[in-house]
């Protein structure tokens, strides 16, 4: 990184500073490192709270700065989770199964294996036969870059699909919705070979660190995927603040001038597209080893709205903004809907949160999109000495 | 009316008591089975009770089936009514009433198959008796379960019939009957050509149990009505599996059977003089289990080649069990014909069910059309403005009892509260909005999880019930594969009305012009003396307004919870995105691609209907690809962008 | 390892810590045993899970009233995972290490099981799941109090093929793990018993289907060959609504084609007319209908608890059996300790609503009747046939692959043992 870089962008260096000293303030008060303040089950929030910062802020470089609003990204998560998944199932269950077929008399053969791992999995819905797209799940290298690969073919298929016939606007938000619909009901049919409405569970387990505790690992995946959303944060950062970036803010303002000026819009659209799907794709299998179990509901396109709303109320077109958003909004959610937040006595009318909290989100953001078009990173505007580096 | 006759019925068994004889010391003598009846032993006991001659024997069946029987702790059967929590109790054989505690006295519920032995059991008595509802159902019970001795009764029935419809149920069904029981072959195969006109499920079940047919194996081909001969090659296990069955052939060794034979042979850690540890290959495995037979300590393996020679030695065919080929002739000719008939009743069918499921899409999409399509806003909380038109529905059925009543209120009220909901939202919300379409999408979708929340606090997350009028209640039948329901064709009609209604109002009134103008030049309208935003309201009203009415049908039709409005949303917009954004005519055509697209993959895979409609969203985004304006695409300056 | 087992011994150490010091203590207790209620109280399966909650509530107002147990007052910590599955294993680990529970009652979807399991089996919880699930999985860390496969859907299949005389049946269930098991069993069941393939009908539509008139079709069509039809529907929640609107409309009669259903209760039903479904059927282990003096008190709890309006059913039965056992297993072991309680657990009984006794076994699930009742007009159920317990079993006897398997956790420690080979397939349950 130039000097210029982190000159031009102090916002940059400020966040993974604060990254940092979060990371390391939260490990030191786990209880891997023997205290007690950071839970297991909130260490695991947090870092899945990483995990949704960086999707958040892939969505924040289409949506924020090209001006696509795609309604697809979480579709994207949630197959770089299935992908992750696959192996973590396929391993696991390996496992197990060489250890109890050690006790036949005969030693197993190798499709005796296959066979029995394939009932072990898929037992649960009533198959036994390992479908085609398991081909590669023994194989971490190989499901390690489909965490990649798969959501980047498929942004770049329907990239260069829709950007080439001009599909742009509201319809492509229609499309991309479309696109994130029919992903969820191909992972919801059973004869798709994922397990169905059941999805891939147990996934907290890594294969091969068994003997490592879930204290442990937690950290372990609270680092990973710091490290992840600050990476991420930074090759975005690079991205937008050259000339690229600048024609990338040019599609959105005005898409007609750029490509009269001799860019070829498509190819830049199509780029932004692909690579941010991917990204998406590795903090989906970065966050659903910490959720443990990842299924069809998740790619929802209930989901992918949310991710709009997350950047939308953080503050668009600014990368801190993403974060901020993604990170308050699904934080506050689960403090209200956990049952730990008090509920409001209003005399005639006791207010329980997990009845209202979605009524008042709903409402926040009608009046975030309403009065404060910039969210929250907006307020930072405010500060004088700074200048938003963002649009 | 039924109350009198049965009155009459009991007096006229009170007076004839003297007669008869007493049905209850039978009933006694039955008493474990009538009290616990179970459809495989209850016959005798209802042999026996037919038999008795009692004139109330046709009451006690009746109220026995009806559950009116009531049994006390002394062991002896009443006749018994429930009202009011109280119990209304009569002896048997004297009919006189009899006082009793309801905790006393258990109740007497045959099953649903017990039912059916006791309808039959009383078709002798219904068959010919005074009142019309007892005939019918005589009629039914034989239809349910046709018995050979039934038919000269039901014959005889049928010249006294007074009722034609009747009447002819019963022609029809004494027609049936004799393609299967008729004593003559002639008069079978008669009855048996006749029914090629039918394309009813009874008369088919009628032409296959002449036809059933079994499949069987043998060294030469035996004497017989032979159906046809099989090709035992075209799928070599099953054959084989029923050579086996038939003690004609050894059985082939599956993997785990190999496995265990094996396992039960191991000598000094070696089978066949192969080391244990070698058995983790496949072929070692073979090498094995070949040498173990070799031996003779494991039978010889039956290879593919030893099975196909088994195989050729015999004769696979299939054989009716009707002895008479005039007979199963007749009833292939028959069966061929009707055959035709069903597909393309099926076809229809299909059809139908198509233009219903377009309709549907059309009804949940037309308020979009306007919205989305005409004024170009994206309104997330579309899917909302349905359940509020379906709860509102609801919320009128509970006030108003009478279902007709209430369907007549409901509609224009989903009208008024969505409408008043739209222009609330219109005139809070996306009227400053106007200029950032995709912010619109976030502001309205806030609204939609919040209305979504507010219908679960307020009307709890269970379903509730929106109940049709009788008269929207049943189907329209053609006949048994063609038919329709009739709350179905009320919505293809409302969907019909409402397309005639917007065309109307965007073509014909002053609103629509005005709409049209605004749409297209707000700027330009305005200075023509139009004010845009009453305009934008009242047409954001009216698509709301649309939406709420839709609801009120689609909850007739299915479910009214607090999510259904988000089943449709997704759906709704890409039949307006397909058709051709602007036009109502495009919806039109969005909905009847995505319903008829959606039942032709359905019929494909019937077996898979979230296939359907994942493919069926595929293939809309692969249009739209093609073809981004949709099917009905606008041209020149309307167009816009 | 040892991270995770010093973490373990802390927890039951202060679970011991505590149960001894109640003990000690006689009615007099520093703090209340907490018990975690793990149910959806927002999305999707609120509809269902609610009303568990509620149950939960008024059992431990109840049991607070009769004097705690061990002599320390029960406190529920509710927590809503809120039909989110990921959600449901970070909220029982919360319960399990943040809340320290001695107990969860929870869960009603098998996937929401799946999600919790590992969690549970790791941190050594206890789970009662009160619903009808599929088989096929046996945790040491759980008891199953809703029905196996072989205490509702055989026994239903049984009255339909013996009782209806059913020839031709068409499986009809929701898109997901519970129709799909079940129906593979049914399968097998109903070939086992003479049924040809050709007569069996499968069919799954997706969650909160709507479109069921082919399919209404369909089902009516296989009656050409003559024979006697039935229908076993798996149909989950909502769907179900669609698809008894249009039996109704097509003017299918319980006596032309009776369907039975395993997912339909007394709270389904609330959202239905069903002058037009009488005589159709439902198999559970518990119907609001059924005459007890013991239900009817529970009946009348419930309506003062929860409201006038409100019905009861199977599930509600599931945790009442499932608590009061944990409370006397509780009792008996002097302790909440999960380990103490497992054991003391074994065989404890306790009267059913519908009469007659359940008993827990050492597989970790209930003996208890089968009911089968006919919808009548008024929205319940006319109790038809009852047979006498059934022991729930864990692993199908009707698939090859687990006929072989049994679990028995108090005497073989296993709840996957392998009986061909005589082995212990795996401690974990399969998740």
């Amino acid at each position: 990184m130039s000097q210029s870089f982190i000159a031009r962008n102090p916002s940059v260096l400020w966040f993974l500073l604060l990254l940092a000293v979060f990371t390391i303030c939260i490990s030191v008060l786990s209880e891997a490192a023997g205290s007690s303040v950071v839970s297991t089950s909130f260490l695991k929030t947090l870092g899945k709270t990483l995990c949704l910062c960086l999707v958040a802020v892939a969505m924040d470089v289409v949506w924020g700065y090209c001006g696509i609003l795609s309604l697809g990204h979480f579709a994207f998560f949630g197959i770089g989770g299935y992908a992750i998944g696959m192996w973590l199932m396929y391993e696991r269950t390996k496992d197990i199964v060489i250890a109890s077929l050690d006790n036949n008399i005969l030693p197993a053969t190798p499709d005796e294996i296959t066979q029995a791992i394939g009932s072990q999995i898929f037992g649960v819905v009533g198959s036994a036969d390992f479908p085609m797209i398991w081909a590669f799940s023994h194989s971490l290298t190989l499901q390690l870059l489909a965490v990649v690969l798969v959501p980047g073919i498929l942004a770049l298929i329907f990239g260069w699909l829709a950007f080439r016939s001009r599909v742009a606007g509201v319809y492509l938000s229609i499309l991309t919705q479309a696109m994130t619909l029919a992903l969820a009901l191909y992972f919801f049919q059973n004869d798709s070979g994922l397990r169905g409405n059941n999805g891939l569970s147990g996934l907290q387990n890594i294969p091969g660190l068994e003997d490592v505790s879930q204290a442990t690992l937690s950290l372990w995946f609270f680092w990973a995927s710091a490290v992840a959303l600050g990476a991420g944060y930074l090759m975005f950062a690079g991205m937008i603040s050259g000339k690229f970036g600048s024609v990338i803010r040019a599609i959105r303002d005005n898409e007609a001038r750029v490509r009269f000026l001799g860019y070829h819009v498509e190819s830049y659209k199509l780029f932004i597209f692909t690579v941010t799907a991917m990204v998406a794709g590795i903090a989906g299998a970065l966050y659903y080893p910490q959720a443990g179990i990842i299924n069809p509901a998740e790619i929802a396109p209930i989901a992918s709205i949310y991710l709009a709303v997350w950047v939308a109320i953080g503050g668009r077109g600014r990368l801190y903004g993403a974060v901020i958003g993604a990170a308050l909004v699904s934080l506050m959610s689960s403090w209200f809907t956990g049952g730990s937040a008090p509920n409001i006595n209003l005399g005639f009318y006791s207010l329980q949160w997990t009845d209202w909290w979605l009524v008042l989100l709903g409402l926040a953001f009608v009046s975030v999109t309403l009065f404060s078009p910039k969210g929250i990173g907006g307020l930072f505007d405010l500060w004088p000495s700074r200048k938003g580096d963002g649009a | 009316m039924r109350s009198t006759i049965l009155a009459v019925m009991l007096w006229v068994s009170v007076a004839s008591m003297a007669l008869g004889q007493n049905l209850q010391p039978i009933l006694q003598r039955y008493a474990e089975e009538i009290a616990k009846p179970s459809r495989n032993s209850v016959g005798q006991a209802l042999r026996a009770i037919a038999a008795s001659r009692a004139p109330q024997t046709a009451v006690f069946l009746e109220q026995w089936s009806e559950k009116n029987v009531w049994q006390g702790q002394d062991g002896k059967f009443y006749l018994g009514t429930m009202s009011d929590d109280s119990l209304d109790l009569r002896d048997i054989d004297t009919d006189l009433v009899i006082s009793g505690r309801k905790g006393d006295y258990k109740q007497l519920k045959p099953n649903g198959g017990v039912r059916r032995l006791i309808g039959t059991a009383l078709v002798e008595f219904q068959l010919t008796d005074p009142d019309l509802v007892r005939r019918e159902t005589a009629v039914v019970s034989i239809a349910r379960r046709p018995e050979a001795a039934q038919l000269t009764p039901l014959l005889a029935s049928i010249a006294n019939e007074v009722n034609q419809d009747l009447k002819l149920r019963k022609t029809q069904l004494a027609n049936l009957m004799s393609a299967l029981f008729a004593v003559s072959a002639v008069d079978r195969i008669t009855a048996i050509t006749s029914l090629s006109n039918a394309s009813s499920v009874e008369a088919r079940a009628v032409l296959n149990q002449i036809l059933s047919k079994s499949s069987d194996v043998a060294g030469t081909l035996p004497e017989g009505n032979i159906a046809s001969i099989l090709n035992q090659f075209e799928a070599p296990e099953d054959a084989y599996a029923a050579l086996v069955s038939a003690n004609l052939a050894p059985a082939r060794q599956s993997q785990s059977d190999i496995k265990r034979a094996l396992e039960d042979h191991i000598k000094g850690g070696r089978i066949g003089g192969f080391p244990l540890g070698q058995m983790d290959d496949p072929l070692k495995r073979a090498a094995a289990y070949a040498a173990l037979s070799r031996e003779g300590l494991v039978p010889v393996l039956v290879t593919d080649a030893a099975m196909a020679t088994t195989l050729r030695d015999y004769i696979f065919f299939e054989i009716y069990d009707e002895p008479n080929q005039n007979i199963t002739e007749a009833a292939k000719a028959a069966q061929a014909l009707v055959d035709t008939r069903v597909a393309t009743g099926q076809v229809v069918d299909l059809t139908l069910d198509a233009l219903s499921l377009a309709s549907i899409f059309f009804l949940a999409a037309i308020g979009l059309a306007i919205t989305f399509g005409v004024m170009g806003v994206i309104n997330m909380a579309h899917g909302e403005f349905i359940m509020m038109g379906a709860y509102t529905g609801y919320v009128v059925q509970l006030i108003i009892p009478n279902y007709t009543v209430a369907i007549f209120l409901a509609l224009p009220l989903a009208f008024a509260v969505t409408f008043g909901a739209g222009v609330v939202m219109e005139r809070l919300v996306i009227r400053r909005l106007y200029h950032r379409p995709l912010e619109t999408l976030l502001a309205t979708f806030g609204i939609s999880i919040s209305l979504q929340q507010l219908a679960k606090n307020i009307f709890g997350t269970q379903a509730r019930p929106l109940t049709s009028p009788d008269w929207l209640a049943g189907a329209w039948v053609f006949n048994d594969v063609i038919q329709i329901s009739y709350i179905r064709i009320a919505i293809f009609v409302m969907a019909l009305m409402f397309l005639g209604l917007i065309i109307y109002i965007l073509k014909r009134t002053r609103l629509g012009l005005e709409v049209r103008a605004v749409t297209q030049n707000p700027g330009m309208a305005s200075s023509m003396g139009i004010n845009p935003d009453r305009i934008n309201m009242l047409t954001f009203g009216l698509g709301s307004g649309i939406a709420g009415i839709a609801g009120v049908a689609i909850g007739l039709y299915a479910k009214v919870t607090s999510e259904m409005g988000s089943d449709y949303i997704v759906q709704s917009f890409m039949t307006v995105v397909v058709g051709g954004v602007g036009n109502v005519w495009g919806t039109l055509a969005g909905a009847a691609m995505i319903g008829f697209g959606q039942k032709g993959i359905e019929w494909l895979n019937p077996s898979n209907t979230l296939a359907a409609q994942t493919y069926m969203i595929l293939f809309v985004i692969l249009f739209i690809q093609f073809r981004p304006k949709g099917i009905v695409a606008l041209k020149g300056r309307a167009a816009g962008d | 390892m040892n991270i995770r087992t010093t973490l373990l011994s802390t927890i039951s150490a202060s679970v011991l810590s505590m149960a001894g010091s109640a003990v000690l203590a006689g009615s007099h207790c520093e703090a209340p045993i907490k018990v975690g209620v793990l149910h959806s109280l927002s999305g999707s399966m609120a509809i269902s899970e609610t009303t568990l909650k509620d149950v939960m509530l008024m059992l431990i107002e109840q049991q607070n009233a009769k004097g705690g147990v061990l002599g320390c007052e029960l406190e529920a910590i509710v927590v809503d995972p809120a039909s989110d599955w990921p959600l449901f294993a970070e909220k029982a680990r919360e319960l399990l290490t943040v809340h320290d529970v001695d107990v969860i009652f929870g869960n009603w979807t098998s996937v929401s099981r799946k999600s919790v399991l590992p969690v549970i089996e790791e941190l050594n919880g206890l789970l009662f799941y009160p619903v009808q699930y599929e088989g096929e999985e046996s945790s040491k860390n759980v008891f199953y109090t809703g029905a196996a496969p072989n205490q509702q859907a055989i026994p239903a299949t049984d009255y339909f093929l013996e009782e209806l005389g059913v020839q031709k049946f068409a499986l009809l269930g929701t898109d997901y793990v519970y129709p799909r098991t079940t129906n593979n069993i049914l399968e097998q069941y109903l070939k086992d018993n003479g049924i040809s393939a050709e007569d069996i009908f499968v069919n799954y539509t997706p969650f909160g289907h709507s479109d069921w008139a082919t399919i209404v079709a369909d089902v009516v069509a296989l009656g050409e060959d003559g024979k006697q039809v039935g229908v076993i529907s798996t149909i989950n929640g909502d769907a179900n609504i669609g698809f008894y609107k249009e039996l109704a409309s097509a003017g299918i009669s319980a006596d032309d084609i009776p369907v039975v259903a395993f997912s339909v209760g007394e709270e389904e039903l609330s959202g239905l007319d069903t002058t037009n479904l009488v005589g159709h059927l439902a198999a559970w282990n518990y119907f609001q209908s059924a005459e007890s003096t013991a239900n009817e008190e529970f009946i009348a709890a419930w309506k003062a608890f929860a409201g006038e309006e409100r019905v009861t059913n199977d599930p509600m039965e599931a945790h009442y059996i499932g608590f009061n056992m944990w409370v006397n297993a509780a009792t008996t072991a002097k302790t909440t300790d999960v380990d103490a309680v497992r054991t003391a657990m074994y065989g404890q009984e306790f009267p059913n609503l519908t009469g007659g006794t359940a008993v827990m076994l050492s597989n970790h699930h209930l003996a208890k009747p089968v009911l089968i009742g006919e919808i009548a007009a008024d929205g319940q159920f006319d109790i038809i046939s009852q047979t006498t317990e059934v022991l729930g079993d864990a692993w199908t006897d009707f698939l090859p692959a687990s006929a072989v398997l049994k679990s028995d956790w108090k005497d073989l420690g296993c709840g996957m043992y392998n009986t061909e080979t005589e082995t212990c397939v795996q401690l974990t349950s399969n998740y």
